[in-house]
């Protein structure tokens, strides 16, 4: 009996059953934007950066089940320009200066700006007024980068089982907050050790005294661009 | 954004004015009466708010130690919805409706005038914390603007003489029982009866038809009816019954619901509330009707937080048919027939219109649509299998329990049976609820309900279609131009610009902000409509709100995104001078005017010569082509 396959840009990929799009291009070595995603993790589906298209309508490849014969299109022209938007959007929505960054180098959302060749944020900056969290001991929450992926979310709930993180507000609104009435990371049960301290994609929950132990230049995406980093766990990063 | 500085430091002081101990004391009989049940967060956060006025940081605490919950989530669903407030507001709460009906109608003027005599900003909390006034999404009053709420109770038919009498009255600090009566009256405005606004039969009739009739021979009757679903998509309700029945008979416990979507907040639309209040009957025949085709002994009526002045009248409707035996243990008589229905409140989230969004919303969390796969008729409410039906829809149904399927499909065109109950507001002479066979032309309809010189009708609210002049010929029908019940006329004198607009600002405010697209771009698009509202538009913007448009459209998680642009793009293309006439003629200009920026210091230093003014912005005036 064949084992069951899709077509992705034309070409087959097998896939075992109960995979994703994503799922079965990660094993294959193929790679598809996204942010919100995490191996590790239930995906969710709210970057919206792996949009590809599946036998002709525009789905999510992270929550897409996998079927047999499904024409998936994923690195065309059309759907890197969607991507590119998106990604535009992240960029102003938040306030994101990568060259003051600690996670410059590290970080998802910039690592995919150059992937998609993002040039400019293109909009207008919205400059949200964001205050940092500096209170815990060995943590610094600096929200202006949040790009409300839920990593630290699901990482919380489902891992640590501490659900030290979540979401409030609505619509451009939304945004992270910690599980203490004075809404502060101290207050809460946070600790360096847990799972949620290491998933952020982009640089909100940093670990403190560790700025720039690593030099800039010689960091993950510095030295390969993400798309040829299919499949590596964040965390592995070898420096120069 | 949400860290408003502004409101900080009145929170704090206020915060410090409740100490846990007696928050938790006050709010212990709410979670008592709730089984401190996590499932029923939204109604406590409710009625929590009821007692405290606000919901202090203490009051959170305590209400997720007594659910046992983590206290971010709690957090986190009262920051979701309009209606609950974490911050503190006016002892007198007033909203006016913005829906562009109202505005039309003078709403704008008229909050302007109730904050100028009461001496409070728009937003903000008056001085001495009486008031608060601010506007919300439509209030579903469209055919008897304009409406506002107070502390959740309606006006409508607003005045400026009305206002400033409301005015009097809260500077009096006068109890809003005290206030005439007259004032809360809202009429049904029922314009044209068809089969379904004809129907006057007692309570239970079309319960005890179903039961007569079996389950087998109702769900036949139903599929020989080919009833789909009003709320706009469409989809065959026997087929959705059906499969909830399979996915339910699949499964050892068999346990399943059946939903009611009460939450009308399609502006434009209020249709289902004249059936909830005048035909509630009915409306709860349809839900027991369908409780008895898929073996469901819940029904759960989700009201939109609008209409909770309708909550008294519906739950003693509900407690009339208990008594009546008409709900309970054994319904009608049937020893093997349990089934009871519950009211759940809303907290104003349009959103949760969204049948995904409206379980997560049941079930006490913040109303963000699910990833589908799977569908609710496999895995909805408490991840059992669940009907989700708009109110019209199981109206319809109890009708057709009563006489029979071929009657109904008797009735409309071949693809869309029966009629359909249309809310006609805007510029006519007799605005309300006309119900028709599917079918009808909107030209009739425009000549029954007076709509004299209309330029433009919006057929379904914001996320349906805009149409113009030519296509007036178009049948109300899925099969031509399909409507979940809105339909607004615009008169020749009406600017469709100024119309989309208020739909951007709309679909901003109520985007969930789960995903990206939506939630940054329904924000830009509002951004770019001000820009060219305020003059400083290029063709270029026009060419971005094609662009996000289309991204939108592709890549947002659920219908709100996708449908957030459609006004914009049918406007745009049917109505483009509206857009044109306000552009300058550049192919860019940006958002930002430098001389403008320069205004608060000709203010300050009261100049306005022309070396106050910067470089070109000295030439190129406000308004000068």
């Amino acid at each position: 009996m064949n084992a069951a396959s899709l077509l992705l840009d034309g070409l087959p990929l097998p896939f075992s059953p109960g995979q994703t799009i994503m799922e079965a291009a990660t094993v294959a070595g193929i790679f598809i934007p996204h942010l919100c995603h995490h191996p590790e993790f239930k995906p969710q589906g709210s970057c919206k950066l792996c949009t590809v298209k599946a036998n002709g309508r525009y789905v999510s490849a992270c929550t897409m089940p996998a079927k047999d014969g499904m024409e998936v299109e994923n690195n065309s022209p059309d759907l890197n320009d969607k991507r590119r938007t998106l990604l535009q959007m992240l960029f102003v929505e938040g306030n994101h200066f990568c060259p003051s960054c600690e996670k410059s180098g590290n970080c998802l959302l910039q690592a995919l700006a150059y992937e998609l060749e993002m040039l400019t944020p293109h909009f207008t900056q919205f400059y949200p007024d964001r205050p940092v969290d500096a209170s815990h001991p060995d943590v610094l929450l600096d929200f202006n980068r949040c790009v409300l992926c839920e990593l630290c979310v699901r990482a919380s709930r489902d891992v640590d089982r501490k659900n030290v993180f979540a979401l409030s507000g609505r619509g451009i609104g939304k945004h992270l907050i910690v599980n203490a009435e004075s809404g502060r990371l101290a207050d809460t049960g946070f600790s360096l050790s847990d799972k949620a301290a290491h998933v952020c994609p982009v640089g909100v929950i940093l670990e403190k005294r560790q700025g720039f132990k690593e030099p800039i230049g010689c960091r993950r995406y510095d030295l390969q661009p993400i798309g040829m980093q299919v499949g590596q766990r964040p965390g592995s990063e070898e420096g120069c | 954004m949400d860290r408003d500085p502004r409101w900080l430091p009145e929170m704090v002081v206020a915060d410090e004015c409740f100490d846990a101990i007696s928050v938790a004391e006050l709010l212990r009989p709410v979670v008592d009466l709730h089984r401190r049940d996590p499932g029923r967060l939204l109604q406590i956060l409710r009625e929590a708010q009821e007692i405290l006025g606000y919901l202090p940081r203490p009051a959170l605490t305590a209400i997720a130690e007594a659910l046992d919950l983590p206290r971010a989530r709690v957090e986190g669903v009262a920051g979701f919805y309009s209606f609950l407030h974490l911050a503190p507001v006016g002892r007198y709460r007033v909203l006016f409706s913005d829906n562009v009906t109202d505005r039309m109608l003078g709403s704008v003027e008229l909050m302007d005038r109730l904050c100028n005599r009461l001496w409070v900003e728009r937003g903000k909390l008056s001085e001495d914390g009486l008031l608060s006034v601010d506007t919300t999404s439509c209030t579903g009053m469209c055919d008897q603007g304009p409406a506002l709420l107070v502390n959740g109770q309606v006006l409508t038919r607003l005045s400026a003489e009305r206002i400033d009498r409301i005015g009097e009255l809260i500077r009096a600090q006068v109890a809003m029982a005290d206030w005439p009566r007259e004032w809360f009256h809202v009429a049904d405005n029922i314009r044209r009866r068809d089969v379904l606004l004809d129907a006057r039969w007692s309570a239970g009739e079309a319960v005890r038809a179903a039961v007569v009739r079996g389950r087998e021979r109702l769900l036949g009757e139903m599929k020989l009816s080919n009833l789909r679903g009003r709320g706009g998509a469409g989809f065959t309700t026997h087929t959705k019954w059906e499969s909830a029945r399979r996915a339910a008979s699949d499964d050892a416990q068999g346990r399943c619901y059946v939903v009611c979507n009460a939450d009308e907040g399609e502006p434009g639309t209020f249709k289902d509330r004249v059936l909830l209040a005048s035909y509630a009957d009915l409306v709860f025949d349809g839900m027991s009707v369908a409780g008895f085709a898929i073996g469901a002994a819940k029904g759960l009526l989700y009201l939109r937080g609008e209409y909770a002045w309708l909550l008294p009248a519906l739950l003693e409707n509900l407690a009339r048919r208990r008594h009546n035996g008409l709900l309970g243990a054994r319904v009608c008589g049937q020893p093997d027939w349990m089934f009871d229905i519950e009211v759940h409140l809303g907290a104003g989230a349009y959103v949760c219109g969204e049948e995904t969004a409206l379980l997560e919303s049941l079930e006490g969390r913040r109303g963000v649509p699910r990833i589908r796969p799977p569908y609710p008729v496999q895995e909805g409410y408490q991840g059992r299998p669940t009907v989700v039906n708009n109110v019209e829809t199981l109206c319809k149904a109890a009708l057709i329990a009563v006489r029979g399927g071929a009657w109904f499909a008797g009735l409309g065109t071949k693809q869309s049976t029966g009629t359909k109950l249309l809310s006609i507001a805007g510029d006519v002479a007799s605005p309300g609820v006309y119900e028709y066979p599917f079918g009808v032309s909107v030209d009739q309809v425009l000549g029954d309900c007076g709509a004299g010189n209309a330029q433009a009708v919006q057929v379904s609210g914001p996320s349906g279609t805009c149409l113009a002049r030519h296509e007036f010929a178009r049948r109300i029908a899925f099969e031509d131009v399909p409507t979940a019940g809105a339909f607004t006329v615009f008169g020749a004198h009406r600017d469709m610009f100024e119309v989309a607009r208020n739909f951007a600002h709309f679909f901003a405010h109520e985007s969930c902000g789960f995903c990206t697209p939506c939630r940054v771009g329904t924000t830009l698009v509002a951004n770019c409509m001000d820009k060219i509202a305020n003059g400083s538009g290029s063709q270029s913007d026009i060419g971005e709100i094609f662009r996000i448009h289309r991204l939108l459209h592709a890549a947002s998680h659920c219908g709100l995104g996708q449908a957030a642009c459609n006004p914009l793009f049918d406007t745009l293309s049917k109505f483009r001078p509206a857009y044109e006439r306000r552009l300058r003629s550049l192919d860019f200009a940006p958002a930002f005017d430098l001389d403008q920026a320069l205004s608060v210091a000709r203010r300050m230093t009261g100049r306005d010569d022309p070396a106050a003014h910067f470089g070109l912005g000295a030439g190129v005036q406000r308004g000068e082509p």
